[in-house]
């Protein structure tokens, strides 16, 4: 007995230095470094009381929570789609569906300019048309459409994986029962997809909190957290308060996404 | 019984052929009448069209342009199953694992906006009629596959359907389960008087079950009768061998006996041109003491199981014959052994 627990300390020995390491030593020197500033642990209650750090951190979630949501959707419908229709090009499609996977921010931002900058395709169109040019590449809406960009082949491949493995008997036997197809879908196709949207859905969430490099090309209007941690750490070289906003950051989107996780999984038990 | 609600439909079917997009046949054109309250089982080995037929009348696939769907007279060819008010179960049970025991048997009623007072009430009385009261808000992953089924069921006729499809409902359960569930099945049926179409591959489960059965064969139909009938008098080859044992012998005709290696068998009725008979391990017994008959075997094999021994015995042919001999006697290999065949039971195909 004594031997088997000294067998699994020392199995579970590599796990725990890198742990250690990588992870729980960083974010404690993180978190100190927070309070060294010259306001000291005040940097912390800065964040909620500045409205500048506050305002860019709510910016920040909800712009990362508006792109899981248009992202679930459009790689539900596009996954699910695709994973049922097959049809000349279908796995050309999905491989050019995740080609973007490569691109880095700048390159995703560059391309959002050349969309909907003052240049761009949409500006000249809606000048065409209206007499005035629509010009959105610089704001949150650009940044938005930049990060919906990037985030789809994040999820598209696990909701295609998911929807295979859905179960076709199950939405014919709804549809024996009287069920429409906007019920089938609500009833059989989401839950059954649920697992998928939740794990796709975490992965893209904290990838658009973090996402640093779409928004410094786009800078101008914008206001996101890692935006201003870069501000802080270099331009105003307050270290201190870099710090207390990453380590604020980290520890909103793990409570965000733990938040979401068990949700789901009480809803999952109430359900079943 | 509660459901005299709906009454039974009764269903046609008139030049219903399949053809999939990739150009296989799936099946012929078919023409079939099925009474209100009839229990019609189609039987076949898999990708004869029976499972094919079912989604048709089902409304989960559309005929070939041409061919018509008759509910009670009226066309639902192009109705979808959402509409056409049937139930069904699979092999897989299809059970909605979302959502409990009661939540799955209530759903076609909450589709249907029934007051939820009302679903429970049905509920209830569908928990009990299935003998599950005590699994009410399990969830799908704790139920053993005879529960399930169970379930399925329950879940099936919560809505009172016009006619219960069921596509191989025992055929993921184990032998025991599959007899009790099956008489289960044979008394549910009788009790609500449905209309109901049962698809299997299993010969013993669609004598059990139907009153009529439609042997189906390469998309086709192959003969369509009480079981009775198609075990006795089966009208193909294909019919005679799918559905129970037959033994054949081969030979020829010579004044009024079928003259074969091991022997001759009086058959006065016998068509002239027979050279080959077939006929069921019923109708051939081992002759005891020292009654004599023209025909003789070795046994190649003996299994006693219990009420009786399964006999093989070697008469020269390709196949040896299958006897059932009820005899107490130890039968060992080799052991020479007297038949005789009841000429009523000879059938020539």
């Amino acid at each position: 007995m004594r031997h088997e627990t000294r067998r699994l300390i020392l199995l579970l020995l590599p796990a725990g230095i890198v742990f250690a390491a990588f992870f729980l030593l960083p974010m404690a020197r993180l978190f100190f470094i927070g309070g060294s500033g010259k306001t000291g642990w005040a940097a912390y209650a800065a964040i909620l009381t500045d409205s500048l750090y506050l305002d860019s951190l709510l910016s920040t979630m909800a712009v990362a929570a508006a792109t899981t949501a248009a992202t679930l959707v459009i790689s539900g419908i596009s996954g699910v789609f695709l994973q049922r229709h097959k049809f000349p090009g279908n796995a050309l499609l999905v491989s050019m569906l995740t080609f973007p996977l490569a691109f880095p921010g700048v390159v995703i931002g560059f391309m959002v300019i050349m969309l909907a900058g003052r240049q761009g395709l949409i500006g000249q169109v809606t000048q065409a048309l209206t007499g005035e040019k629509l010009v959105f590449a610089y704001t949150i809406a650009g940044l938005f459409m930049g990060y919906v960009y990037f985030s789809i082949p994040r999820t598209i491949l696990t909701v295609m994986a998911a929807a295979e493995k859905l179960d076709p008997k199950l939405e014919e036997a709804a549809r024996s029962l009287g069920a429409s197809p906007w019920r089938v879908l609500l009833d059989v196709i989401i839950p059954g997809l649920k697992p998928a949207f939740i794990s796709a859905g975490a992965i893209c969430f904290a990838t658009a909190v973090g996402a640093f490099g779409t928004a410094f090309t786009l800078a101008a209007k914008i206001n996101v957290l890692p935006m201003v941690i870069y501000t802080e750490f270099t331009l105003s070289a307050n270290i201190a308060m870099a710090a207390a906003l990453s380590f604020v950051l980290g520890i909103v989107t793990w409570l965000v996404l733990a938040v979401a996780r068990t949700a789901a999984g009480s809803s999952v038990a109430a359900a079943g | 019984m509660t459901d005299a609600g709906n009454k039974p439909v009764s269903i046609a079917l008139t030049n219903c052929s399949k053809t999939f997009p990739d150009g296989t046949r799936a099946l012929e054109p078919l023409d079939l009448a099925i009474h209100a309250g009839e229990t019609v089982v189609f039987l076949g080995p898999s990708g004869c069209g029976k499972t094919t037929t079912l989604r048709i009348i089902a409304g989960l696939e559309e005929p070939d342009a041409g061919g018509k769907v008759l509910f009670d007279g009226t066309d639902v060819t192009h109705l979808p199953i959402e509409q056409r008010n049937v139930g069904m179960v699979f092999q897989s049970y299809a059970l909605f694992p979302n959502m409990t025991v009661a939540g799955n048997i209530g759903y076609g009623l909450k589709i249907r906006k029934v007051p939820g007072a009302q679903i429970k009430a049905r509920v209830s009385e569908m928990l009990a009629m299935m003998q599950i009261t005590r699994l009410a808000d399990r969830r799908i992953d704790q139920l053993s596959g005879g529960q399930r089924q169970r379930v399925a069921l329950a879940r099936a006729i919560a809505v009172r359907p016009r006619a219960l499809l069921l596509d191989e409902p025992l055929t993921a359960l184990d032998a025991k389960l599959r007899d009790t569930l099956r008489l289960e099945i044979d008394s549910l049926l009788r009790s609500l008087g449905i209309t109901a179409i049962y698809v299997t591959h299993d010969q013993a489960e669609a004598m059990a079950l139907g009153d009529r059965i439609v042997v189906m064969e390469h998309g086709r139909v192959a003969q369509i009768g009480k079981p009775r009938d198609i075990y006795q008098r089966p009208a193909t080859r294909f019919v005679a061998e799918f559905i129970g044992t037959m033994n054949r012998l081969t030979g020829s005709m010579n004044n009024g006996r079928f003259i074969c290696k091991a022997g001759g068998i009086a058959w006065p009725e016998a068509p002239a041109n027979a050279t080959e008979i077939l006929f069921r391990p019923e109708d051939i017994r081992v002759v005891e003491g020292d009654e004599t008959t023209g025909l003789q075997g070795k046994v190649a094999a003996a299994f006693f199981l219990g009420d009786r021994t399964r006999l093989f015995v070697d008469v020269g042919e390709a196949q040896p014959l299958v006897i059932e001999s009820t005899a107490r006697r130890d039968f060992s290999h080799g052991d020479p052994v007297g038949l005789a065949i009841d000429p009523r039971g000879l059938l020539v195909l």
